[in-house]
């Protein structure tokens, strides 16, 4: 059962063979068991989500249509539910009840999904081992000495350790490929604007984008065909038609122009992992797709550039966290400066704020237009490489992380080696392109993700590219041991 | 020496949308304290701004009125710094690239007219308001006023006067609820201007260090405010002082200013522009849509009655000093048949005096254009002479109801029947026959005693140009 795919158990629901409400228990049953040692979940709320999958049931049996009715997911705790705890992983929103529902939580209860709970995250989506988290790290599933990635590493080992079908993240610089890469499971990051942040908690608001988590790229077209589309609460958000991602899963590869861009194939790519990745494209000749290489001249600024963006953006996104309102207010103070200052240092851990640091310094006057307005500058650049790259390819290929899952505190105490881990996973965000991981073998008994990246709104593409890897390989149904 | 005051304003204006700038909830001033005040309002964790157009449309307006560009991209910017009642930690503004630059706007003051320079008139979201009087010891926050629109409008130093100011921030006040932007109302804060002040030598180019005379919500208290702080910047130069940039605040209790915090130890506001919205770009379509939703503006309604009312330029300024008098007036030309003149007569004198009397504005005249032309029909149509028609107004004015009721009432009709005037006449020529032998004589005042008679027996009902004719020709035949 745990090992089932959306459409599988959507046929289950519809043919009575299992209940929503049973699907719930059992996973519920399995968080129990297992999330005191893995820790992916902050909130579960029984009573929640056992009165979601009634609903679920009574939808079904009036023939509601939506695959996901009934199925059991989990939210990153990034994502405003209304009546759910909703901290970031933050002891600034420790206590903090959603008011409202998010966009995304909204489309997936109108799809007559099921909330399993909150997922555990870097806080305020900031790392990439989930070990800023303020309510715990967060284990591997298939290695319980190592870090799940992160941001989205709550969710990524919950889809891992099959405490839930699927579930959601959000990717600012690599939050939702890493951890899949990481924890050997298929993750998206659509285009930019695809889905609403209308209730996800902004980290980086220019290049913040939510997308699924889940076993495989089919089930993850379902989960955007929940997730995707307008919403006029975000100007960001693309007014673009409904589109079916399910539509192009089937296509044959045939002619598929790849394209392998040499910098991602260089110094710092582990051999493991880089062994992984050749056999995939050996995979993918099979599928009668040519390759072509291609390069990306300016990925190595992607990390200096987005350490400069993403910061600014960030230290202006979470100054409402003030203690004036809601959220974490200093229990004592002697004066209103005094109360901002003990608020904030007891409120934020140490990598958020190293971010507002930075942000604050880069933003600051006389520093602005070296720091700010270069960056920017240069994230056309980047964009740009795409923009030409996409001239000779119809999608391109690469690994995810430069390594496997590292061990718990390996990098901990040093903040670039961390942000070294998305060094092909930055750029992305930067141009606002789709990316996706899927997993694509193992290099020393752990899991590696591969990257594939398509030009705008190509979502439906890359998924049929994953989708036909998928079918002839087995990467994605594998489960770590003792679970 | 000779000193030079040089004055420029920054005016926020608060726009009459229904809704906020960037969210949904209602912009309605005095409700109870956090009741207009939305999930946007508060900057809960998530939320996003959405960009009302209206307020776009108001921007467009403005622009449209003081002759100014309108920017086919402008941007929204994050001007950071904390304050309890800037609840996200920084108001979205605009910064490098506001909507509204480069317009005009003239004035009159006293005896010479002069044309004021408007650098640029950016959107941005207000602030809420702190309440520091409603809980003992410690200080309340409502958020109702938060994302309330405002329209930042700020001049060249252009202005030398404590008056030239004044009258351009009056002119400004009309020509916004002239145009429907802005409700005008100072004490509830939708127009407050903030003064920058310089002095230097006369005959001098540069610049003297200016101080920002802050949030005045009155032009008398802006008049003082201005002559005190231009005598001490003048009194602390000569005395061999030197002028720090400040900000400073008006004390209407004490007539003085004083610096509430010196520029050195300003924010450092790190404006970037707002990831959460696109650039604002505004089509000439939408531009076109403004106009044609303009009203005519003063300036334009001004030449209008002096060409086509053949009104005087004085009378045609006074008529078009505000939104509320035009239409009063315009009302009345209307409703009394087109006597233009005759309207203006009464607009300027019996309503405006009466208004003036019991310190009223004119939306609060007991007596409406709408009865005011039916007053002044019934003098077109000789029913009333002007002194009847006074003592038909004031019944107006006191609640009495409409002229006709009132003429009905008191029996005030006019006299103008030949037959019934003659006779009148007869009676008094006879009664008072040494006055004719006066007149007779060459005595002109005699004519005007017996005028005077024949009013008296009419008990002034008698149409008195008729008098005076009928009597002329009866005297002279006799």
């Amino acid at each position: 059962m745990i090992n089932k795919s959306i459409k599988e158990l959507s046929r289950m629901l519809r043919s009575g063979q299992v209940s929503s409400l049973e699907l719930a228990q059992e996973y519920l049953k399995r968080i129990d068991k297992l999330n005191p040692e893995i820790n992916a979940f902050v909130t579960v709320d029984p009573e929640l989500t056992l009165s979601q999958a009634k609903h679920a049931d009574i939808l079904i049996s009036k023939g509601h249509q939506n695959p996901l009715t009934g199925i059991p997911i989990a939210q990153k705790d990034i994502f405003v539910a209304k009546g759910w705890k909703t901290t970031c992983g933050s002891k600034m929103l420790e206590n903090f009840i959603g008011p409202y529902d998010a966009g995304v939580i909204e489309k997936f209860d109108n799809a007559g999904a099921v909330n399993l709970g909150k997922t555990n995250m870097d806080e305020f989506a900031m790392g990439s081992s989930n070990e800023t988290s303020y309510f715990g790290k967060v284990k591997n599933p298939w290695d319980r000495d190592r870090v799940p990635g992160g941001s989205s590493g709550g969710s990524a080992a919950a889809v891992a350790a099959r405490l839930c079908v699927a579930a959601t993240g959000t990717d600012t610089g690599g939050s939702i490929r890493q951890p899949a890469s990481l924890c050997g499971l298929s993750g998206l990051k659509p285009t930019y604007g695809t889905v609403s942040r209308y209730g996800m908690i902004a980290f980086a608001s220019s290049l913040d984008q939510a997308g699924p988590m889940a076993r495989s790229c089919e089930d993850m077209a379902l989960m955007m065909n929940v997730m995707g589309g307008f919403d006029e609460r975000d100007s960001t958000s693309l007014n673009r038609p409904v589109e079916d991602y399910s539509r192009d899963l089937n296509k044959p590869l045939q002619g598929l122009r790849i394209g392998l861009p040499k910098e991602y194939f260089g110094e710092g790519l582990d051999t493991g992992v880089d062994q992984v990745i050749q056999q995939s494209i050996s995979e993918f000749r099979k599928l009668g797709a040519e390759f072509v290489d291609i390069s990306l001249p300016n990925t190595k600024l992607s990390i200096p550039v987005y350490y400069v963006l993403a910061p600014a953006e960030a230290s202006s996104n979470l100054s409402r966290f003030d203690g004036v309102r809601y959220g974490y207010r200093a229990p004592e103070y002697n004066d209103l400066i005094d109360m901002y200052c003990k608020t904030r240092a007891q409120g934020f851990g140490a990598e958020v704020k190293r971010r507002i640091l930075i942000g604050t310094y880069v933003l600051s006057a006389g520093y602005y237009d070296a720091y700010y307005l270069k960056a920017q500058q240069i994230r056309r650049l980047i964009a740009q490489d795409f923009i030409n790259a996409f001239e000779e390819c119809d999608i391109i290929l690469g690994p995810t992380a430069p390594s496997t899952a590292f061990k718990t505190g390996e990098k901990a105490d040093d903040p670039v080696a961390m942000y070294l881990q998305d060094i092909y996973t930055i750029a992305v965000n930067l141009a606002g392109l789709p990316g996706m991981s899927i997993p694509a073998g193992f290099a020393g008994n752990l899991p590696v993700g591969l990257q594939i990246i398509g030009n705008y709104f190509d979502e439906s593409r890359m998924l049929n590219v994953g989708h036909a890897y998928q079918q002839v390989t087995d990467w994605h149904s594998r489960m770590p041991e003792g679970i | 020496m000779q000193w030079e005051v040089v004055i420029g304003l920054e005016t926020h204006t608060q726009l009459k949308t229904k809704s906020k700038i960037f969210s949904g909830a209602s912009t309605a001033f005095g409700a109870e304290p956090n009741t207009q005040a939305c999930e946007v309002s508060i900057a809960l964790p998530g939320v996003l701004p959405v960009l009302n157009k209206e307020a776009v449309k108001c921007a467009i307006k403005f622009a449209l009125a003081v002759d100014a560009e309108i920017a086919p991209r402008s941007i929204f910017a994050r001007k950071n710094y904390f304050y309890p009642d800037l609840p996200k930690g920084y108001q979205i503004s605009q910064y490098e690239l506001p909507v509204v630059s480069k317009g005009t706007l003239r004035i009159q003051v006293a005896d010479y007219e002069k044309t004021i320079n408007i650098t640029r008139a950016h959107l941005e979201e207000d602030a809420g308001k702190s309440l520091h009087e409603t809980h003992e010891g410690m200080s309340g926050i409502d958020l109702n006023r938060a994302g309330t629109p405002l329209l930042e409008i700020v001049t060249e130093p252009d202005m030398r006067s404590a008056a030239e100011a004044v009258a351009y921030a009056k002119k400004l006040h009309e020509l916004v609820q002239w145009i429907g932007i802005c409700d005008g109302n100072m004490q509830e804060g939708s127009f407050r201007c903030d003064v920058n002040v310089s002095v230097r030598p006369k005959g001098t180019e540069k610049l003297g260090t200016r101080r920002e005379i802050k949030n005045l919500n009155s032009f008398k208290y802006m008049q003082q405010a201005i002559e005190f702080e231009t005598q001490w910047q003048i009194e602390t130069l000569e005395d061999g002082g030197t002028i720090h940039q400040a900000t400073v605040l008006f004390n209407p209790d004490t007539g003085e200013t004083r610096a509430m915090r010196s520029k050195e130890e300003a924010n450092d506001y790190r404006y970037f522009p707002d990831p959460d919205l696109l650039p604002l770009v505004i089509t000439d379509k939408e531009i076109e849509i403004a106009r044609s939703e303009m009203p005519e503006l003063p300036e334009e309604m001004k030449t209008r009655f002096e060409r086509s009312y053949h009104l005087s330029p004085y009378d045609a300024a006074s008529l078009t000093s505000s939104r509320s008098v035009a239409d009063y007036f315009l009302t009345t030309v209307d409703g009394c048949g087109g006597e233009p003149k005759l309207a203006a007569n009464w607009v300027m004198g019996s309503v405006a005096a009466k208004l003036n009397e019991e310190g009223k504005s004119i939306g609060d005249s007991p007596v409406s254009p709408l009865q005011l032309a039916g007053l002044l029909k019934r003098i077109i149509d000789n029913t009333l002479s002007s002194k009847m028609a006074k003592e038909v107004f004031d019944g107006m004015w006191s609640g009495e109801g409409d002229a006709d009721s009132i003429i009905e009432k008191r029996g005030l009709k006019q006299v103008t029947d030949i037959g019934a005037i003659e006779a009148i006449i007869d009676e008094v020529l006879a009664a008072n026959a040494p006055m004719v032998g006066e007149w007779k004589a060459g005595k002109e005042k005699a004519f005007n005693a017996l005028v005077g008679q024949a009013m008296k027996a009419s008990k002034g009902k008698a149409n008195p140009t008729q008098v005076n004719e009928i009597l002329k020709k009866k005297l002279s035949a006799s």
